[in-house]
């Protein structure tokens, strides 16, 4: 792992009316690292992939990804670097009007100069990385069950060969094994293609699986990042009992 | 982000096979400038790849060369020989090597005169299982509310009265205002036609037996399909997709009880209010065009439509009204319920809801005018 540091958040704000989310949140993500970030449900882990991409409009701090300012840039530079990083939502947001060939080849359609040949091609191939077979290309994103929809959703994701990845719950509402084979999908791309990926996860068992880094949302900040070992030992009730409870404790073999 | 330098590449021809020298950035923003290219390439086999001079490379690009290998080589699953040194080449291509085994070709769909045939036939298949369905779904809400009346205590009449305001009060306001200027114009065409014989009197006989007889009420009921209808089956179908009707029948409620009776009751009830106030309405119009135009005194008019106007006129449209009311709520509980897990199917389901719903409306109104036609009304 190199200590180039591809998302930097500095004294993050965010608010929904009066309610405040994160206060001084500090955060950095280095290049080619799996992230993964905890905390207590409502503690604000989706607004912070949410702040990260655009979607919520930050009340204070600043958040550099690529070492750019995303409120900085101008409409075209804002897009081009839009196309660096893939989101995958929480339910897999798949457009439900289009077959999942389709739905990957949106951001290819938008985006680059691909022929409909190769894009099909592309999707085909993106479709079959993500985990799918080769028949899921044409079915309807409600005629996939979850884990599928999870997997298309990936491929949309990866369309464009994003050096960024935010996963937003990937795994949950899977069955173990569906899961758990998501879990090595995710590090063997990471591997494959040189990713850096943003994981929100309440799932012990991800985070053991795939991460390299954990960082822990609580009390509107950054309680803790490091690795699952050095969070064992670290001194904060929600901590240990996040990591010290039954399914802690058995995701991570102690 | 450095500058992208466009891909190329060189196929180099030998005795012993070929090897094709790729150069530049083959990433996802570039290759189709070497795609066209890449198909028509026939090389020698076998083809090696020599990947010493290649800029960046992505999945995209990393595809593009492996299905150029790929054909080069057909019949063998063993990737090509790669030479030269590159960072992440290898790895990319022996990835999307695994992944892209050529898809079987989609299915061929007949054309021409057989397709035509066959959506003819599924068409009118469509139209069988929707007219039965919907019969069975009028029997099983007919059987529901006679069941309710008869104990009127298992009546949800907070749910009638809330319905009754959504959908009847609050479409007061536009239906009466529709009706208002439909009068008008009625009144305004039947002056222009009837001054020529000089007969502009007779507008008050038009105003009335149009009104009365048909406007008032068609017009309610075209409102209400486009307005109540789309809302009910919206509704409906987003608790379907939700799955909060399953979740209603596993506590032991009925969806036909809790859903549909109260909808169907309270538009019965409703609609032949609306009616009521639309006729009114549509009247008001045709009485202001009297005045304001024809210098007929208001007095006159009505004193002139009740004279010559029968009252038989005015139970006609009535007795229409709970018809389309009932008819409305049914085909917008039905269709709320047909609504499956996706949101095409919720757009699907509100769209058939108002067509089929404005559909049954003009042909139960041309049923009914041949029924009182008969009947001598």
């Amino acid at each position: 792992m190199t200590d180039d540091i591809i998302i930097r958040i500095r004294g993050l704000k965010t608010a929904y009316g009066s309610h405040v989310v994160h206060e001084n949140l500090d955060l950095d993500i280095c290049r080619g690292e799996i992230i993964g970030i905890i905390g207590p449900s409502g503690c604000g882990k989706s607004v912070l992939l949410r702040a990260i991409v655009g979607l919520k409009e930050p009340a204070a701090g600043s958040i550099e990804v690529f070492g750019r300012r995303l409120e900085t840039l101008d409409p075209v530079e804002r897009s081009a670097l839009e196309r660096r990083w893939g989101v995958m939502f929480q339910d897999g947001a798949l457009f439900s009007n289009l077959t999942v060939r389709e739905n990957v080849e949106v951001p290819m359609k938008e985006h680059t100069k691909l022929g409909p040949q190769l894009r099909e091609e592309l999707a085909d191939m993106k479709i079959r990385l993500a985990g799918l077979g080769p028949d899921a290309g044409a079915k309807n994103p409600s005629d996939l069950s979850g884990g599928m929809r999870k997997r298309a959703a990936l491929a949309r994701a990866l369309a464009l060969d994003p050096e960024l990845l935010f996963l937003d719950e990937p795994t949950a509402g899977l069955d173990p094994i569906t899961a758990a084979g998501f879990d090595v999908l995710v590090r063997k791309l990471q591997r494959a293609l040189g990713l850096t990926v943003f994981l929100v996860t309440h799932d012990v068992d991800t985070l053991q699986a795939t991460c390299d880094r954990i960082a822990v949302l609580g009390e509107k900040h950054v309680l803790a990042v490091g690795t699952i070992e050095e969070l064992r030992t670290f001194d904060h009730p929600w901590v240990q009992e996040y990591f010290g409870g039954p399914r802690g404790r058995a995701a991570t073999g102690h | 982000m450095a500058d992208t330098v466009s891909p190329d590449f060189a196929l180099d021809q030998g005795d012993e096979g070929s090897v094709l020298r790729v150069s530049g950035d083959w990433t996802v923003a570039t290759v189709q400038d070497v795609d066209e290219a890449l198909r028509e390439l026939a090389p020698a086999t076998p083809l090696r790849l020599d990947v010493t001079n290649l800029g960046r490379l992505d999945t995209a690009g990393a595809f593009v060369l492996d299905r150029t290998l790929r054909a080069a080589m057909p019949g063998t699953e063993d990737s090509a020989e790669i030479i030269g040194d590159h960072a992440t080449a290898r790895g990319l291509i022996a990835q999307v090597h695994a992944v892209s085994t050529p898809a079987p070709p989609p299915p061929v769909r007949p054309g021409g005169l057989m397709a035509m045939l066959e959506r003819t036939g599924e068409g009118f298949l469509n139209i069988v299982t929707e007219s039965i369905a919907t019969l069975a779904f009028l029997g099983e809400t007919l059987v529901t509310c006679a069941r309710l009346l008869l104990r009127p205590w298992k009546l949800r009449w907070t749910s009638i009265v809330a319905v009754m305001e959504e959908a009847g009060l609050d479409a007061l306001p536009i239906i009466a205002f529709l009706s208002f200027f439909v009068g008008m114009v009625v009144a305004f065409i039947g002056a222009t036609t009837l001054s020529d014989f000089d007969l502009q009197i007779y507008t008050v006989e038009l105003i009335g037996y149009s009104e009365l007889r048909e406007f008032g009420v068609v017009l309610t009921g075209i409102v209400l399909a486009g307005r109540t209808n789309s809302s009910f089956t919206a509704q409906i179908g987003t608790m379907k997709m939700r799955q909060e009707i399953d979740a209603m029948q596993t506590l032991g409620l009925k969806p036909m009880e809790v859903l549909v009776a109260p909808r169907i009751i309270a538009m019965v009830i409703m609609t032949p209010v609306l009616a009521f106030v639309a006729t009114l309405a549509g009247i008001a119009g045709g009485i202001m065009v009297g005045w304001l135009s024809l210098d007929i005194n208001p007095g006159v008019f009505i004193e002139r439509l009740r004279t010559s106007v029968p009252l038989d006129q005015f139970w006609v449209g009535m007795s229409k009204a709970p018809v389309f009311g009932f008819v409305c709520a049914l085909i917008a509980c039905r269709q709320g319920l047909n609504v499956g897990g996706s949101v095409q199917s919720l757009g699907h389901s509100t769209t058939t809801s108002v067509v089929q719903a404005l559909f049954a409306i003009i042909v139960i109104d041309a049923m009914f005018a041949i029924f009182y036609m008969e009947m001598g009304i």
